[in-house]
């Protein structure tokens, strides 16, 4: 199919985004890399009257290191974090996890804030940003916010995001983080997940995020579990999750990933 | 700022494979029906149009990009590369080709442009792949033809004998 008609803006400047928004932010979408909206345009799932093009903004193309964190612009692309040398050293599991965000040929253009924005239950970006504790910077005309990863995802495809605000950046820790492990089970690789868990050693037990099961990324915080107190907890994990049957798999082989997958990444990272 | 309405036609101009070519588009157009029916160019095939099949593969400024999730628009000023200029002439195929001919890597065709771009690509870039990385780069590509493997065998020939070529032109 092909989108419904809409004006295009092409941004010269932040400025022009924040006032197109404030003017028209409920009828406008922000286009980034695309490899998200444009399919939801295609298939006229979203209707906007206006979409708003940043990715001519050379400011928002911009990995920067402060201290203990990494913040990625709104106009990065996944394929240009996952080339950042630096990536390994400073974040670990994104460097896991960027190879599984879709195919090399949707990585080449989609961004790594427009995934966020997105916010696709099975999607490994927001996974990430949930366990590791990231944030969500926000930006309107008259004032920006921070949100911590936890506060922005609000449901299937919703986040805080207002009509009037687009993601400026995000931003994730890159100090004092212990091992970090990642794994999906996916039809193939590339497509979306059935199951995606990513787990996290923490100063005192471990973290563990799943995505593509609840509407939005979960995660447990628990103690250092080993035998039967792991598996424990990883089964009540698995049912408070509520998966459900679909197309691609039936809640109980979701909550047998859940406990499989996740009993592996927990002994891996605290091994 | 730039600013079209949607019912605006726009002036679009590229470079496509080398050479300039201009066309008109509204803001709502995309790349792959730019590409075809303002240019004629109509070796970038439209399949699922949401960016699963892989069919309209192309590459924009050096990036891998489905033409079917881009818009015409965005590509103005940019330096696009389709299947029509992977052939060295008219009458001679180019490495790749042939190996996908030799090694039948296609049966209908329709898929074949886009798998041709991100082998084309990929291969410039890594020029000595492993069967696995060939695989992965497939996944973003749907055939329902070949069964894949005699894709991979036709990208892993043409890797050899483009690196035999490489290699004798730098010994030249």
């Amino acid at each position: 199919m092909k989108p419904v008609p809409f004006d295009y803006l092409r941004a010269g400047a932040v400025g022009e985004v924040l006032d197109a928004l404030a003017q028209q932010g409920g009828d406008a979408r922000v286009l980034a890399g695309g490899q998200s909206l444009m399919a939801m345009l295609n298939m006229r799932l979203a209707k906007p009257r206006l979409l708003i093009d940043i990715m001519r903004l050379s400011e928002l193309d911009r990995i920067d290191e402060k201290v203990g964190r990494v913040t990625i612009g709104a106009a990065v692309r996944q394929a240009s974090l996952l080339d950042w040398p630096r990536l390994s050293e400073k974040l670990p599991l994104v460097a896991k996890v960027l190879p599984w965000v879709g195919h090399a040929q949707t990585r080449s253009r989609g961004t790594v804030c427009g995934s966020l924005a997105h916010a696709d239950p099975s999607a490994e970006i927001p996974l990430t940003l949930v366990l590791l504790g990231g944030e969500v910077h926000l930006r309107r005309a008259k004032r920006s916010r921070t949100l911590a990863a936890k506060d922005f995802f609000v449901g299937m495809m919703a986040t805080a995001r207002a009509d009037d605000e687009f993601i400026e950046a995000i931003s994730l820790p890159s100090h004092g983080l212990g091992r970090c492990a990642f794994r999906e089970v996916a039809r193939r690789h590339g497509d979306f997940a059935i199951v995606a868990c990513a787990a996290l050693e923490t100063a005192d037990g471990v973290r563990l995020a799943v995505g593509g099961v609840a509407d939005i990324p979960m995660v447990r915080q628990w103690p250092r579990l080993d035998g039967s107190a792991l598996d424990d907890a990883l089964n009540e994990f698995a049912w408070d999750l509520g998966a459900r049957d679909d197309w691609h798999a039936t809640a109980r082989y979701r909550r047998d990933l859940v406990r499989a997958i996740g009993r592996d990444l927990v002994r891996e990272v605290l091994r | 700022m730039t600013r079209f309405s949607a019912q605006t036609k726009v002036p679009v101009c590229f470079t496509l494979n080398g050479k300039a070519v201009e066309g008109e588009a509204e803001p709502r157009m995309l790349l792959s029906d730019f590409l075809r029916q303002q240019i004629g160019a109509t070796g970038t095939h439209v399949g699922c149009e949401h960016g699963v099949c892989g069919a309209c593969t192309v590459v924009v400024d050096g990036m891998l990009t489905r033409a079917c999730l881009t818009l015409a628009l965005q590509v103005d000023g940019c330096d696009l590369r389709t299947v029509e200029g992977l052939a060295p002439s008219p009458d001679r195929l180019g490495i790749l080709q042939r190996a996908f001919r030799r090694n039948h890597a296609l049966q209908c065709g329709f898929c074949t442009g886009g798998i041709l771009m991100s082998l084309d690509h990929y291969l410039r870039r890594r020029p000595t792949p492993r069967e696995e990385d060939i695989r992965d780069l497939l996944s973003g590509h749907l055939c329902r033809c070949t069964g894949y493997s005699p894709i991979v065998r036709a990208a892993l020939e043409a890797a050899a004998e483009l690196a035999t070529a490489s290699e004798e032109n730098t010994h030249a």
